[in-house]
């Protein structure tokens, strides 16, 4: 019963929590939208928290998606040993990239007054909640290996089976309890972000690359009345 | 020809005192909350000087404006090619050392204090911490110190002279400073938008202010480092950039900005241009000293009627064609060409214009005695303190002609007006000095009472905005009203 609230119940309840309050926020507080960086206030230690962080949670993200979607794939690459082990090594370098860079973060945080001037308690939550999640996943990784193969076999399905709205926890039930709490630790990240300022991720300046150079508004309709030639 | 309209400024610096009534104006208006404290929208430089924030010109360090290759554009700090490896930390953002942590003084310490021997002292104290701070630095820290080792020495624009040149300018006697009152430029070419990862940024079409919606940046900090005049700043409090909006608030209430209407020494001139926006790319790629002249092309003449034609044609309401005829910014920029852009090189084409001061010298001191250094009435601009060359440097993308040509006309300027009011210069000498200086007696008139003796009116043509047309056009303005009239806005604080 406690395995069906914690992987049956918890992600709807967080997935509609996420929703609507991003959605809300957006539409309501738009304001409350930025990355809220620091950078400005402390630009040194900044480089050696912020950078490796960011990359090494991409790329371990990147990881995790490439795993829902492509189980076979990673099955397929991970079916030679020499090739699991690459993809394993990796998985851990990144995530200790990310650990440093937390680590980094949160010392920052706390040894500079000024940038402790403008650390809020949503911040903390986040990187508590960060933290947990990076040394619970090293910590699978670690003593409970081979889990790019396993994460396939197991908690794709399981993931699926979310999507497709009718919950099967059979397929976690057996896991050790560290891959548990790392599983129930990221819904709460989820459940937590639309309140804080991890909402950055979610306008991320993509447009960016494409559009025109120059940005200009119009207080009127320019195509009617502008016979460009 | 794609017309538009654009507000247009020209500070006079022959005629600015350096009293920083304008920054104080602004300050009081908009930068007075918590986040913006450190930020002068308007702030005036002593130069030679490091300017605000410090050494502000030194792209190699900011990385601010375009660079060329002659083909193509590039910003020089976080192109589109440049983002996604810059995105998580910005390597050419000042921080706040570059600026000063602001302060104010712990005043209950001079009613709270016991009794004793000493006078009781206002503390310093953060801004941002509230700690007890040692003041290291502050706006205007180099004000007046155009001869100093520590800060004009390291006055980048000093490159272009010779050390020897360099030396005179520190020698006491010799020691030259003006000063530089630095707003938003409101650019034809804005780095700061072009480099805004969220399109948060935004020239408006019918004015050209440059503005940032703030609701829509989300603290990536391009504009920071593109912009290389630094008029952008990051709020630390609320994660938003924010710049000079030029007071559109008063504009559209047709009043003048602040830093604008408080400006004691009367420098400041506001009025509208038309320029044509197909130009701007071919002159941006134009080499560095052709630049002035580039820009000045874009500007167009508003009596041509070709140019009227093709403005209506782009939507152009008569009454703002009509008000860039009236402009004051037109006839110093594009008519008398005394007006200079500040560091053209950048490629931004500002649409703020200088005139450059003259700085002649008048006397030398020897010993106790003071003795006129000039055999006649005006030195000859060659003579001047402020080596031409550092001015081209600083106006006119290294354009030692561009510098020359303004300063010779205003010095014919005040020849002309020397033979017609006080009579002690001939026709012939005021005459000559005016064809030399490529100026009629009528311009030299009009020049004189524009500079002198021009009232309000004169100096701040403000277009009609008509922006409640405007918005009728787009939408019906009562169902504009309620779908957008109230609510939904809080106080900006981080959550």
């Amino acid at each position: 019963m406690n395995e069906f609230v914690l992987f049956g119940v918890l992600p709807y309840v967080v997935m509609v929590v996420f929703f609507i309050v991003t959605i809300q926020r957006y539409r309501l507080k738009a304001f409350s939208y930025s990355s809220l960086s620091s950078q400005f206030l402390e630009n040194q230690h900044h480089f050696w928290g912020s950078v490796p962080f960011h990359y090494g949670i991409l790329v371990v993200l990147f990881g995790h998606v490439l795993g829902f979607l492509a189980p076979k794939t990673i099955l397929s690459w991970n079916a030679e040993p020499a090739r699991l082990m690459l993809l394993e090594v990796t998985g851990i370098a990144f995530a200790v990239l990310t650990l440093v860079g937390l680590a980094n973060i949160m010392i920052r945080r706390c040894t500079s007054a000024l940038t402790r001037r403008v650390t809020t308690r949503g911040d903390w939550i986040v990187y508590a909640l960060l933290l947990v999640q990076v040394l619970t996943g090293i910590g699978v990784a670690v003593f409970h290996g081979w889990g790019s193969s396993w994460f396939a076999t197991n908690l794709t399905p399981w993931l699926w089976s979310l999507v497709k709205l009718s919950p099967d926890v059979s397929f976690v039930a057996p896991l050790p309890f560290m891959v548990k709490a790392h599983i129930v630790n990221a819904f709460l990240l989820i459940g937590f972000f639309p309140f804080t300022r991890l909402v950055h991720i979610l306008v991320v300046p993509n447009p960016y690359l494409w559009r025109r150079t120059q940005v200009v508004i119009w207080n009127w309709d320019r195509t009617k009345i502008h016979n460009h030639d | 020809m794609d017309v538009r309209s654009q507000i247009s400024l020209v500070f006079h610096l022959d005629k600015c005192i350096g009293c920083h009534t304008c920054s104080v104006a602004c300050k009081n208006v908009w930068t007075d909350r918590e986040g913006t404290d450190y930020m002068w929208w308007n702030n005036v430089e002593t130069k030679p000087g490091t300017g605000y924030p410090t050494k502000w010109e030194d792209q190699e360090a900011y990385k601010g404006g375009w660079k060329t290759d002659g083909k193509d554009l590039e910003l020089r700090s976080t192109s589109k090619r440049k983002i996604v490896p810059n995105i998580f930390h910005n390597p050419s953002q000042p921080s706040l050392d570059d600026y000063y942590e602001p302060w104010t003084y712990d005043y209950s310490e001079l009613f709270n204090a016991p009794e004793g021997d000493d006078q009781p002292v206002a503390r310093p104290i953060s801004m941002i911490t509230g700690e007890p701070l040692e003041i290291e630095a502050g706006p205007n820290w180099d004000d007046d110190l155009g001869g100093s080792e520590v800060y004009a020495a390291n006055d980048t624009n000093l490159d272009v002279l010779s050390e020897e040149q360099q030396q005179q300018m520190k020698a006491i006697e010799r020691m030259v400073m003006f000063y530089l009152p630095r707003i938003c430029n409101h650019c034809l070419n804005p780095a700061c938008v072009a480099s805004c990862p969220s399109g948060a940024m935004y020239k408006r079409g019918e004015d050209g202010i440059v503005l940032i919606n703030q609701d829509r940046c989300r603290a990536w900090r391009s504009c920071i480092s593109a912009c290389p005049y630094k008029k952008t700043y990051y709020n630390w409090s609320t994660g938003k950039s924010e710049k000079c909006i030029l007071c559109f608030p008063r504009l559209e209430a047709g009043e003048a900005p602040a830093c604008f209407h408080s400006c004691v020494g009367r420098i400041r001139y506001l009025g509208n241009v038309l320029y044509d926006a197909d130009l701007i790319k071919e002159a941006a790629l134009c080499p560095d000293d052709e630049l002035v002249e580039a820009q000045r092309r874009t500007i167009l003449d508003p009596n041509d009627p070709t140019v009227v034609e093709a403005a209506t044609r782009c939507g152009i309401p008569e009454a703002v064609i009509d008000s860039a005829r009236k402009s004051p910014a037109y006839r110093f920029a594009k008519e008398w060409k005394l007006g200079l852009p500040l560091h053209v090189e950048y490629r931004t084409f500002p649409m703020l214009f200088y005139v450059p001061p003259l700085l002649p010298v008048m006397s030398i001191s020897e010993g106790d005695l003071v003795r006129s250094d000039v055999d006649e009435l005006f030195a000859e601009i060659e003579k001047a303190r402020a080596p031409i060359g550092y001015l081209g440097k600083l106006f006119a993308g290294g354009n030692e002609g561009k510098v020359r040509y303004a300063l010779r006309k205003q010095l014919a300027v005040r020849v002309w007006r020397r033979h017609v009011t006080v009579g002690d210069v001939g026709l012939e000498a005021a005459t000559q000095a005016l064809i030399e200086a490529d100026c009629s007696p009528e311009e030299a008139d009009e020049i004189y009472k524009l500079t002198a003796l021009s009232t309000w009116e004169d100096r701040f043509v403000i277009p009609p905005f008509q922006r409640e047309m405007a918005m009728e056009m787009i939408t019906d303005p009562h169902e504009h009203r309620s779908a957008a009239g109230f609510g939904f806005r809080d106080a900006p604080r981080r959550s």
